[in-house]
């Protein structure tokens, strides 16, 4: 329903609030689904950063849609088919929570017996993310940096004379500024906790990086645009992104060279259960820092650029 | 109908991802354009968790005593989907503002037509040079 009343409206603003809504309930249906990590990252993601963004750009740009001249027709018929198509395609597909569903046949089963043996931690998803997928993880990574290089090719950084520390854009809130004081030490720590718990429980570098983005960003948006460039300016952030990388890549090339596969976490340690445990958290580092300087050089990008025209 | 349940989340899936297609390709303002990306890329989020989903099953955290966890692969494809999402969302966005900055405005049918007449002007002013050149 409301991915519906995002379509219809054409005042954007409403659009991208109910976006960001629309990605919470998400969040909660992933939940509901026991996909607890995913879930974690949609709400951080999806609800927060993502919103922030498309309000920044909006920002930039016009809030009003005009009004849409063309024949709608075209657009639903194309539509219509291709969404019969796929109806009749899910008619084969498996049922909800079916044991017997491929995606229960082939590597997951081994991912679940082996994975606390092989990798050492109880949390599956980070074995499996760091570990055994660690080359698709690498490349997520790499594409991330790249995204947050392209974003800052398109836009750069600018020093908008206008940007004071302490002047925020919504006035002086007193009770925001309270809140958010408060709130700002425990999202920090709630961040780190993320970070290096990910390997017991629900977390690991991609949430942290981004809840810890989040804070900045919060702290930016209530206590004056551009004070969150004082506590970490923007050239420190464009070596950490790349440093974020090169831990992953650095870890990978080590491995080389002791002789072993690229990313192969074993030669780490003398224990291999405990190389790969070190591996894992190191990797995680590494997508953690990444991550959180790419998203937070992203919203720098935006909400230092001024409005022409 | 027995089986509607079974099939309901993709059902779901199959509606976001026709509502997100629609409005990439019958809107003309790009930010909209962008949501129903949006839109669409969470559906497909849905589908993978949907089919990592196993009733009867625990989160993939291992817990003692516990046999049946739903499956970490397709989390792991959508945790890390999601974090490349709002990246590529952000290079979007960044065309979007530079593209406003260019045309004054983010209706494709606007900037077309801006285009095309900027093309017109270029070719006639060849044409121009041309017949100077040829006299």
């Amino acid at each position: 329903m409301i991915a519906v009343a995002a379509i219809v409206l054409s005042d954007l603003f409403a659009v991208v609030m109910l976006f960001g809504v629309y990605s919470l309930l998400t969040a909660a249906l992933f939940m509901n689904l026991h996909a607890v990590d995913v879930a974690f990252t949609e709400a951080a993601v999806g609800a927060g950063v993502t919103t922030v963004l498309m309000l920044s750009s909006l920002h930039l740009t016009k809030r009003w849609e005009a009004m849409p001249r063309r024949n709608p027709l075209m657009g639903l018929l194309v539509v219509g088919i291709t969404g019969a198509a796929l109806v009749y395609a899910v008619q084969d597909a498996p049922l909800l929570g079916d044991p017997a569903a491929p995606v229960h046949q082939h590597v997951t089963p081994r991912y679940i017996e082996q994975g606390e043996a092989e990798v050492g931690m109880p949390n599956l998803v980070t074995a499996v993310l760091a570990s055994y997928r660690g080359y698709d993880t690498f490349g997520e990574t790499v594409v991330i940096f790249t995204a947050g290089l392209a974003v800052l090719l398109l836009l750069g950084i600018k020093d908008d004379p206008r940007l004071r520390p302490g002047m925020s854009a919504i006035g002086d809130q007193v009770v925001l500024r309270l809140v958010v004081k408060a709130l700002l030490p425990l999202i920090l720590l709630f961040g780190l906790y993320v970070q290096f718990h990910g390997d017991f429980g629900a977390g690991g570098g991609f949430q942290a990086g981004v809840i810890f983005a989040t804070a900045l960003v919060l702290y930016d948006l209530v206590f004056g645009e551009g004070s969150a460039r004082a506590v970490m300016p923007p050239r420190w952030l464009h070596r950490l992104a790349a440093i974020g990388v090169l831990v992953y890549g650095g870890v990978g090339v080590y491995s080389l060279l002791a002789g072993r596969p690229f990313l192969d976490y074993s030669v780490l340690a003398h224990n291999p259960v405990h190389g790969q445990h070190l591996g894992v958290l190191l990797v995680e580092l590494g997508v953690g820092i990444a991550v959180f300087s790419v998203v937070l050089l992203i919203f720098y990008a935006f909400s230092g650029r001024s409005r022409r025209r | 109908m027995s089986f509607l349940p079974g099939i309901f989340n993709y059902l779901i899936v199959v509606f976001l991802m026709m509502a997100g297609f629609y409005v990439v390709i019958a809107q003309g303002n790009l930010v909209k354009k962008l949501v129903g990306l949006g839109l669409f890329q969470t559906s497909v989020f849905i589908l993978y968790i949907t089919m990592g989903y196993l009733s009867g099953g625990q989160a993939p955290i291992v817990v003692d005593g516990v046999t049946a966890y739903s499956s970490p692969l397709p989390h792991v494809l959508i945790l890390t989907a999601i974090v490349v999402g709002v990246a590529t969302t952000a290079v979007g966005l960044a065309l979007v503002v530079r593209i406003h900055e260019a045309y004054g405005t983010v209706e494709e049918d606007k900037f077309h037509t801006a285009d095309l007449a900027d093309d017109e002007a270029l070719l006639n002013a060849d044409a121009d040079r041309g017949e100077v050149t040829g006299q």
